[in-house]
């Protein structure tokens, strides 16, 4: 097992420097803008274009450049300047790192949550009224594009634009530590269309294995040993959640993009509104330190999600 | 309850499923009884209801919505009738059930010990240590070596035929007074086989429960049942003590069971004698007798009146649904027995008339 995972990071360290470079490589060779004219203010002139690219380091040639960017991020955990504004890459992502973190993690835990009930509803109650308008809805949050969902959800509920003014709008997002529930009630739409799409799935395909699961002939053992129903349907779904349970790792990968999304429509001081901005900017080196960050965090949770996969699963052995 | 009344018994017990392509009948009418501590044989093809009926006995085909009519006596009271409530403290209790297959019997999650100690625990107000140790206690008794360490290993730890001495130990763990076995060695080695056979055996006369034993295999009743049920098509056909049946059989299906298997004191270049065509289909069974579409002594009235499970002559504890006349049947027997071919055997009766499909 330990071996196993030293080998998951091992192949994860290279992973990450292969993410780096390809990120590199794309926003350097795709015209988005050449960062120094950006900078270089209305009508500039060639020399100036010369020197803001030599202090910036893009007058080197590309492998140069890209070997600097790896010595300072492996050696030195360095992710540059901001070429906007001069500001240390790291202090920009640990600055809006709590309001991702409080937006991902709510997300997850709705979507965990969402998904898991409603799916073992669903299943239980087969063919019913409940479980026909639960997987209709989760069909239509699966197929609604977060940014659909999300200015939608303001135009209904938002206090400044929405037709029922019972929740924060876009752009009120405070600090937990500043005021609690302003935190909470600010999040409530954000978190919900983050997770939508997610617990849709998990929605239905806990369902969909539920549903099997209980047709399996250890059910009916469980219940030929007079089991209160209770734990019989308790013993099904610990069975029906561990393949469920790998796609978790994956849907990580869509929640950090969908953040991006979300972030901008609500106007959430994150990194992924960062991220959107240093785009629009052609802020390479904070692009760059934004997506390894992603990069890093999608590796560990699916080396997470596969030792908690062999924790679940006893007939799981990596080695 | 008298001292004569069985233990379990059956009457006119039919199981239907209400299917989109039509109302299934799984079982049709059967009457049988199990006496305390005897063992029941109950022998048919697959899909001739045997599993369904004692799924049904313990209420578990409730869970399938199966709609059951007639009559499940266990130790005097009716299981048909019975609320859910009352038939889940019986199960696993008083009534216990093993199944074919024990790869996919035990929960692929959970440590085998776990599994018997909840089995323990739903009807016995004991500590999880005292269960622990009568999980560990009934291991042994199953014939697992080092229980102790056994018990906290899963299922996929185990072979085969350990997996089914762990569900033997699962169900025996309430004392059950009744243990229905349904195909309890098919989907084991041979070897394997008879290690639990004798097993079940040794254990029913330590612990003096009645058996049920469902297969398609008549090595195994012969082996373990003291009486003999035959299934076909939802119907009971025939019912006859062991040795009785192994001697005399008189329903046209038991003989062509009898002789579809191959026997060491018969001659090499004998035959053996398929039962030809395959079993109906439940929704829509055959007119008359159920059989007489594959039967080869069927006469053109069989596919019309439908046959009563009656005595047989001379007999009190042998019966038999078949139209033939009981001299046609004894007869035809003989010559079978003897060696003959269903068509010889037909022509030196003097069987006419017949249909053969």
């Amino acid at each position: 097992m330990a071996r196993y995972v030293i080998r998951r990071i091992l192949w994860g360290m290279l992973m990450l420097v292969t993410v780096a470079a390809l990120t590199f490589v794309l926003f350097r060779v795709i015209p988005t803008g050449n960062p120094a004219v950006l900078r270089a203010g209305r009508d500039p002139q060639p020399k100036l274009i010369h020197e803001i690219e030599h202090v910036l380091g893009l007058d080197k040639s590309l492998p140069t450049q890209f070997w600097d960017f790896l010595k300072g991020v492996f050696l030195h955990f360095e992710f540059g300047y901001s070429y906007y504004n001069q500001e240390s890459v790291v202090d920009l992502i640990k600055e809006r790192l709590p309001a991702t973190i409080s937006l991902t993690v709510g997300a997850v835990v709705l979507w965990i949550f969402l998904g898991m009930g409603i799916g073992i509803l669903s299943a239980l109650r087969r063919h019913s009224a409940t479980d026909r308008a639960s997987m209709g809805g989760a069909l239509i949050l699966v197929s609604a594009p977060e940014f659909w969902l999300g200015l939608l959800l303001l135009l209904l509920f938002s206090n400044d634009v929405g037709k029922f003014k019972i929740l924060p709008g876009s752009g009120s997002y405070v600090g937990i530590t500043s005021d609690p529930w302003k935190w909470f009630t600010s999040l409530l739409m954000p978190w919900f269309v983050l997770a939508a799409g997610s617990a849709a799935v998990f929605a239905r395909l806990i369902r969909g294995n539920l549903l099997e699961v209980m047709d399996e002939d250890y059910i009916r053992t469980a219940r030929a040993k007079g089991l209160p129903e209770k734990q019989v349907v308790r013993q099904g779904v610990r069975a029906s959640v561990n393949p469920v349970v790998t796609l978790m790792g994956l849907e990580m990968g869509l929640l950090l993009g969908g953040a991006v999304i979300i972030e901008t429509v609500f106007n959430i001081p994150g990194v992924g509104l960062l991220a959107y901005h240093s785009i629009a900017n052609a802020d390479f080196a904070v692009i760059e330190g934004t997506v390894l960050l992603a990069a890093m965090f999608i590796i560990i949770a699916n080396i997470v999600v596969d030792i908690v996969y062999a924790y679940l699963d006893p007939r799981v052995r990596y080695s | 309850m008298s001292a004569a009344e069985p233990l379990l018994r059956v009457e006119d017990l039919r199981v239907e499923f209400h299917t989109e392509d039509g109302v299934v009948h799984a079982v049709d009418g059967i009457t049988y009884q199990v006496q305390a501590g005897r063992t029941l044989g109950i022998v048919g093809e697959s899909g001739s209801g045997k599993t369904v009926s004692s799924l049904t006995t313990l209420g578990l085909t409730r869970y399938q919505g199966a709609h059951v009519s007639g009559r499940i006596l266990f130790q005097g009271s009716d299981l048909v009738q019975a609320p859910d409530e009352e038939l889940r403290a019986l199960r696993g209790n008083e009534l216990a059930m093993i199944f074919q297959d024990p790869l996919s019997s035990l929960h692929p999650l959970y440590k085998v010990g776990k599994q018997i100690i909840e089995a323990i625990l739903t009807h016995r107000e004991v500590s999880k240590k005292e269960a622990r140790e009568r999980a560990i206690e009934l291991l042994g008794l199953v014939g697992i070596p080092d229980p102790r360490a056994r018990v906290d290993q899963y299922p996929h730890e185990f072979s085969g035929g350990m997996r089914q001495r762990a569900m033997i130990a699962m169900a025996l763990a309430n004392d059950p007074k009744l243990l229905i076995a349904d195909e309890p060695t098919t989907a084991l080695d041979v070897t394997v086989q008879a290690q639990i056979l004798a097993l079940m055996e040794r254990l029913q006369s330590e612990l003096g429960m009645a058996i049920v034993i469902i297969t398609h295999d008549l090595g195994v009743v012969a082996e373990m049942a003291d009486d003999i049920a035959v299934m076909y098509a939802g119907r009971i056909v025939e019912t006859a003590p062991a040795a009785e049946m192994f001697a005399s059989p008189e329903h046209p299906y038991t003989w062509g069971l009898l002789r579809s298997i191959p026997r060491l004191e018969r001659d090499r270049d004998e035959r053996l004698v398929p039962i030809p065509g395959t079993p109906p289909s439940l929704i829509r069974p055959p007119s008359g007798c159920h059989f007489h579409p594959r039967c080869l002594y069927a006469l053109p009235d069989h596919s019309r009146i439908d046959p009563k499970l009656e005595a047989t002559h001379g007999e009190t504890d042998h019966f038999v649904a078949c139209l033939l006349e009981p001299e046609v049947r004894r007869r035809l027997w003989a010559e079978l027995s003897a060696g003959a071919t269903p068509e010889e055997a037909k022509e030196h009766v003097g069987l006419e008339g017949t249909s053969v499909p």
